[in-house]
């Protein structure tokens, strides 16, 4: 009997094993394909000594670059921006910051406003997915659930994910054990360039209210923040598309004015920070490419030492050290993405 | 509750690990409770109807059980009893239990005939005499056509004293109610399910792997087979207009795998779950697709319903006076060869027809039953014929001449299956015919399969998967397939079982199937 | 008992009713014949089975279906 008893554990155990390493293989790698999915996991292996944090969807990880913030102004930022984050998402992902360090300022992109409810399945798991595992994840998959999903396939990715055994590549074999570090502290590099051409005209919609589950949340972020002694700034990226309603706009302002919050606009400061849409774009007006990013960082940095005071901590000499180390990296990726770009006329990888 | 869900199985995890560590003497009040859980969980709303029919069948029973034991009573206590009135008082007892039971049917047989079939009764009101009656929608309580049958088949035995009633009424009510059984059956019999289910039991691991093996089985023909040909089904049958010709024949053949998968797989897990409890259930399929003909197919698919319309139904019908008189009559006036049929056949058309509208209520059931009943009554006159014919010609005794038999049974159990998809009649009467046309067939050689939601590897996957089943089948013919894998050494036995629930994880149809293009990466 | 024997061969010459004793286990009998011999029984033989008395028991063989016939003669 104690014998079978053994026999059945073993078997269980194995099995439990085998069906590990099968998610292992199945679910997506993000290392060459849908990139943007390894953002979130990322930051675990940053976490600590990061001043500013910036939460939000891709308009914060195209549009600033922590290595420039550090270069010109000493200022530690990282960036936790996913695709498509949703307002809630934003919220889980400061709240699952806060698990690690406490920053000084939060700055916090408002274009998901526009987003009222759960929007898609696929961006929901490129956010969901890499979070450690948590009770704040557990909230924010809640919270982030369409119809069709359920919690169990977050706890276990393998009932999302066992049809991928069809399109298995050598990605995911090469990156069955390692992951592809991509970002530079939240940012995802571009250096390629694409003029802005005709933007369409904004469709007229019929009804412009944000709705009332972007503010619960973004009442949290900023209760949240109040309690830390956080500064937290809201901003809109300087996207020519797609359209940011004045609408949006108003509402968004009025709230920052009502709780003496700050809201800044980048579209309406073009000229103030230098963006030209001919040059500093990567896709004709979406998202700032790496020119556009530095641009932008720069007189954001500015922003963050003269108007919140953060600190310069280039003094730190075991701080300086590690991002010396990115700052390699960074110069790195640019310099491989400028070389493909010169021999082959596009940036179709990172590095 | 589905069977395919984490819920489920978490739900069966729990009641698992409390059965075999609660003491021996609660295993069965766990069941009980656990089986309204699972059906509280299904629909909540239904408790009472469960509940009703429970209740009323237990308190018949043990009204027919007084009235038997004041007979027994009576007789014992009185020691100079004439033969006379020991047959007028056991007469009378059985009369007052048939009375008892007839209304413990028209209860129960009635509230399953409101809910089930008020809106057919309506719809065809409506159609016949151009009314416009609006339809009632009763929704239907998880399980009513089963749980309803088998409470209804322990009252006839227990009026017609064949065992004798459970007094307990939350005894009863796990009779009635038991999970595993809920959703599709088997019908249980009280005298087979009893020995097994209120009896204690030791954690046998012998047996609870066999069970654990047979319900992984189940959801490997489930989710693997059945599921996955859902939108191929679905898709065929919902556009008639679009899919004629020789998508009718796919449609045929893929329904009919489609339902073997899903029917015999789900006996599989209720069968294997039950035994991991300890409680055997009764077979419900013998290897059906392996019959020779129709009346053998019936022999071996859905057993349990099958005998339990002919012994409830069949036999009673057959052997009543009224069908004896009508027997007379025709002999009389038939003849006796032509004579002695008419009572056979009249029974086996009832049992037909009501065999159809259990199935379900709308014309389509009624009109499979009956051609099954066809079917059924050419072959018997046939039969004649076809001892001439194996007596003349050698060859129909060959094995052979066996598989082409099972061959020619599928296909035409296939046929007549087809009316539950198109579920329209004239319908299926139309698009039948098409298959013997020359449209559609080009198109769907030509991507036509491909465009209905299935990709060629999942065609890859049900071929193999068939080609299994026939092994299997094989392999069962000899003993059960369970007692032959518990026979093997320990690393290949594991290795299967391992096998398949790494293939059930991996291609089994279920959850949001992962499309590459939804990530492609647009304007966010 | 020789009557229920002209009877029985008469609905299956092909079965040997002496000596089988699993004609319903074995599946000789099919539900047409055991229709057939109720019928039967009650046409000549006078003998009513209820449809109770349809079970393994009473039609495995013909001494079991003499036993029957017997009891429901005796009540």
């Amino acid at each position: 009997m104690k014998k079978r008893i053994v026999k059945i554990v073993i078997c269980v155990v194995l099995l439990a094993a085998t069906v590990f390493m099968l998610q292992k293989l199945l679910v997506p790698k993000y290392a060459t394909t849908n990139e943007e999915g390894i953002l979130s996991s990322e930051y675990y292996a940053n976490a600590g000594n990061n001043d500013v944090l910036f939460i939000g969807d891709c308009e914060v990880y195209t549009n600033f670059s922590p290595v420039k913030l550090w270069r010109d102004y000493g200022i530690t930022s990282y960036i936790r921006g996913t695709p498509q984050q949703l307002t809630w998402q934003s919220y889980y992902l400061l709240e699952d910051t806060l698990r690690y360090e406490t920053p000084k300022v939060v700055v916090f992109n408002v274009l998901a406003m526009k987003y009222a409810e759960p929007q898609n399945e696929a961006y929901n798991r490129l956010t969901l997915d890499g979070m450690k595992w948590s009770k704040t994840k557990l909230d924010a998959v809640k919270a982030s659930m369409t119809d069709e999903e359920t919690v169990a396939s977050y706890i276990f990715p393998l009932l999302r994910f066992h049809s991928r055994w069809n399109e298995l590549s050598s990605e995911d074999i090469n990156y069955l054990f390692k992951t592809e570090k991509l970002s530079h502290n939240g940012y995802l590099m571009r250096v390629d360039a694409k003029p802005a051409g005709q933007v369409p005209d904004p469709v007229p919609l019929p009804d412009y209210t944000i709705g009332p589950k972007c503010w619960e949340y973004l009442d949290k972020i900023r209760e949240t923040c109040d309690q830390k002694g956080i500064k937290l700034v809201l901003i809109k990226a300087p996207s020519l598309y797609p359209a940011w309603y004045d609408q949006w706009d108003k509402q968004v302002a009025d709230y920052a004015a009502k709780y003496g919050l700050e809201y800044i606009n980048f579209y309406a400061l073009a000229d103030e920070t230098g963006i030209d849409y001919n040059t500093d774009t990567y896709d004709a007006g979406l998202h700032l490419n790496l020119s556009g990013a530095e641009k932008l960082s720069a007189w954001f940095g500015k922003y963050l030492k003269e108007k919140c005071g953060v600190e310069d901590r280039r003094s730190d000499a075991a701080l300086a050290a590690k991002w010396a180390e990115r700052e390699e990296f960074y110069e790195f990726m640019k310099e491989a993405q400028y070389k493909q770009l010169r021999e082959e006329g596009a940036v179709t990888r990172y590095k | 509750m589905s069977f395919v869900s984490l819920g489920f199985l978490l739900f069966l995890l729990i009641l698992f690990i409390l059965y075999y560590a609660l003491p021996r003497r609660f295993q069965w009040v766990l069941l009980l409770a656990g089986s309204l859980v699972f059906y509280a969980f299904a629909s909540p709303k239904y408790l009472i109807y469960i509940a009703v029919t429970a209740l009323s069948t237990w308190f018949a029973g043990k009204l027919i059980h007084d009235e038997y034991a004041a007979r027994d009573a009576y007789i014992k206590d009185t020691p100079d009893i004439t033969k006379e009135d020991k047959k007028a008082c056991k007469e009378q007892a059985k009369k007052k239990a048939r009375r008892l039971m007839v209304c413990c049917l028209i209860l129960n047989l009635g509230i399953l005939a409101v809910c089930k079939y008020t809106d057919f009764t309506i719809g065809t009101i409506n159609s016949l005499f151009k009314t416009d009656i609006a339809f009632l929608r009763f929704a239907l309580p998880m399980g009513i056509s089963f749980y309803t049958f088998q409470s209804m088949g322990y009252i006839i035995d227990v009026s017609r004293g064949k065992y004798q009633a459970e007094l307990n009424p939350a005894k009863f009510a796990l009779f009635v109610t038991f999970f595993p059984q809920l959703v599709q059956g088997p019908i249980s019999r009280f005298d087979q399910l009893s020995q097994t289910l209120y009896s204690e039991h030791d954690f046998e691991a012998q047996k609870i792997t066999q069970g654990a093996w047979r319900a992984v089985w189940g959801f490997f023909k489930k989710m693997v087979v059945a599921d996955r040909l859902v939108p191929v089904v679905t898709g065929i049958a919902g556009n008639p207009d679009k899919y004629v010709g020789g998508y009718v024949l796919a449609l045929v053949f893929f329904y009919t795998i489609q339902l073997y998968a899903d029917f015999t797989g789900g006996i599989d897990i209720t069968i294997g779950v039950a035994k991991m409890f300890g409680v055997d259930l009764a077979e419900n399929f013998d290897r059906p697709f392996f019959s020779k003909n129709i009346t053998e197919f019936w022999r071996r698919w859905h057993i349990t319903m099958g005998t339990w319309f002919k012994d409830y139904i069949f036999y009673p019908v057959s052997v009543s006076k009224w069908m004896l008189k009508v027997s007379k009559w025709s002999r009389a006036k038939l003849g006796p060869q032509l004579g002695k049929r008419v009572p056979v056949y009249l029974s086996t058309i009832l049992v037909w027809l009501a065999t159809g509208i259990w199935h379900g209520a709308s014309w389509n059931f009624v009109v499979w039953g009956l051609l099954n009943c066809l079917v059924i009554i050419i072959s018997q006159e046939l039969e004649p014929l076809y001892a001439k014919f194996h007596e003349k010609c050698a060859f129909s005794n060959t094995k052979g001449w066996d598989v082409f038999q099972m061959f020619r049974t599928f296909w035409l159990m296939a046929f007549l299956r087809v009316l539950d998809v198109y579920r329209n009649v004239p319908l299926t009467f139309r698009m039948v015919p098409t298959i013997f046309s020359s449209k559609g067939w080009s198109e769907m050689f030509s991507g036509g399969m491909l465009k209905l939601g299935l990709e060629v590897r999942d065609y890859i996957i049900v071929a193999v998967a068939i080609v299994i089943f026939l092994i299997v089948g094989i392999l069962q013919g000899k003993k059960p397939v369970a007692e032959q894998l518990a026979e093997k050494p320990l690393v290949p036995r594991y290795l299967i079982v391992w096998v398949l629930i790494i293939v059930i994880l991996v291609f089994g149809a279920y959850g949001i199937g992962f499309d590459a293009t939804q990530f492609i990466y647009n304007q966010f | 008992m020789e009557e229920l024997m002209e009877i029985l061969s008469d609905i299956r010459p092909d079965v040997d009713f002496e000596n089988c004793t699993t004609l319903i286990d074995d599946k000789i009998l099919d539900s047409f014949d055991i229709i057939s011999i109720i019928t039967e029984l009650n046409s000549q033989m006078d003998v009513a089975v209820p449809a109770d008395q349809i079970i393994p028991e009473n039609f495995n063989s013909a001494k079991a279906l003499w036993a029957m016939v017997e009891k429901l003669q005796d009540e």
